[in-house]
């Protein structure tokens, strides 16, 4: 799967269509982003897979913003797997990219990993090397929706006792962009105030993933807690799925309805 | 068009977690945890997330500053150790090698934190080293 890869992003670095390819390289023997710019450098090209399928990999959207932010002229290709692909999609209806100026090159994930994540997409829409494994069995939040309300309650708050506050999850994801952000507002959540106030500060999270979480785990696995976040945020997602029949990233173009206020599709 | 992620290792304290620090036209923007350090595993504390913010920050410290006639002025490196030594020879002489203490810091590395406690006992004849780690 990687030679293909490769040659494809040679292909796209010597044609110059692209100005870069922002993609995982094995250096220091780690593996980390890297945005390749030469087609020599695709020697040491990583697909984010250390010990096991996919346990490396990292928010590149978010990092693409950055590049982007300061070359909006300039076309870039990026690595893509099925969660990456929700999250380019969302990005593109949020105005955080420009479509014309990104070229996805995508992967599909092998079946434990796409059983692992419980992923419902394990590939993105346009594959350049890799067979489609199947979505996985939802598990984690249907184990959650089980218990009795009283236990449920006590779950999630001994789960969310448990924040060091390091804003990891907010960090990393890529579909956090807002330029103010309301964890970092005084009046919802105190400064300086260690453990945060629980669940206020999970909830208002949760609540900002309304329409934007596009299910790539990365936060959980940010998480130096280990709080089951991604399970936290299934559960909205599925929320906005049975009462708005909307899966972020999933269908091209399609906005949000908490996007739509301005718009006449909006104001239907 | 220079972009890089640079691997490095957090200097708050003495965990070691390692991290990218990410890298925009010589600008240091993000700090990226790097997943397969065996130390952080792709996570961090407040302090490491934040780490790119210091690195450009205007009151960080980049001369020596010393007091002169009440007030913290900027010298030259030569002018604050020979300043410095002058005055460590001094103390040591008048009141003897236990008079003075020496503390060291968990943001720096293993090598020059040795290097300070061998000044200590070996060029000041004491054994007065501490470290802020266990302050």
């Amino acid at each position: 799967m990687i030679d293909s890869i490769k040659d494809k992003v040679k292909e796209l670095l010597d044609t110059g269509e692209i100005k870069g390819f922002l993609g995982l390289v094995r250096k220091n023997g780690h593996i980390g982003p890297h945005l390749f710019q030469k087609g020599d450098e695709l020697v040491d090209l990583s697909l984010g897979d250390n010990k096991i399928a996919g346990d490396s990999r990292y928010p590149l959207n978010k990092y693409l913003m950055n590049i982007a932010k300061a070359y909006p002229e300039e076309t870039f290709g990026v690595l893509i797997r099925g969660c990456d692909d929700r999250g380019l999609q969302a990005l593109y209806t949020w105005n955080q990219l420009n479509p014309k100026k990104v070229v996805a090159v995508g992967i599909t994930c092998p079946q434990e990993l796409a059983d692992a994540c419980e992923c419902l997409k394990p590939f993105p829409e346009d594959i350049t090397a890799g067979e489609c494994a199947k979505a996985g069995e939802q598990k984690s939040v249907a184990a959650v929706d089980a218990l009795v309300l009283s236990e449920r309650f006590s779950y999630w708050m001994d789960e969310f006792v448990k924040c060091i506050k390091c804003y990891g999850c907010s960090n990393v994801c890529p579909m956090c962009f807002c330029n103010e952000c309301s964890l970092k507002c005084d009046d919802l959540v105190k400064s300086g105030e260690l453990p945060p106030e629980i669940p206020v500060f999970h909830h208002t999270r949760a609540m900002h993933m309304v329409g934007r979480c596009v299910d790539c785990g990365l936060c959980e696995e940010a998480c130096p807690s280990g709080i089951p976040l991604r399970t936290l945020y299934k559960k909205v997602g599925s929320i906005m799925e049975d009462k708005f029949d909307f899966k972020t990233g999933m269908i091209r173009g399609q906005r949000s309805p908490l996007n739509k206020i301005d718009s006449a599709e909006g104001k239907k | 068009m220079d972009y890089r992620t640079v691997l490095t290792t957090c200097t708050y304290c003495g965990c070691g977690c390692n991290f990218f620090l990410e890298v925009l036209d010589g600008k240091a923007i993000g700090t990226i945890p790097c997943k397969t350090s065996p130390v952080n595993e792709g996570k961090l504390c407040i302090k490491g997330w934040n780490v790119h913010e210091f690195i450009h920050n205007e009151k960080r410290l980049k001369r020596p500053l010393l007091r002169k006639n009440g007030r913290l002025e900027e010298v030259s490196w030569d002018e604050a150790l020979d300043y410095t030594a002058a005055r460590l020879k001094e103390i040591k002489e008048k009141s003897g090698p236990d008079s003075i203490g020496f503390l060291t810091s968990a943001k720096v590395t293993n090598e020059e934190n040795y290097i300070l406690q061998k000044f200590a006992r070996a060029g000041v004849n004491t054994n007065n080293v501490d470290h802020c780690a266990r302050l």
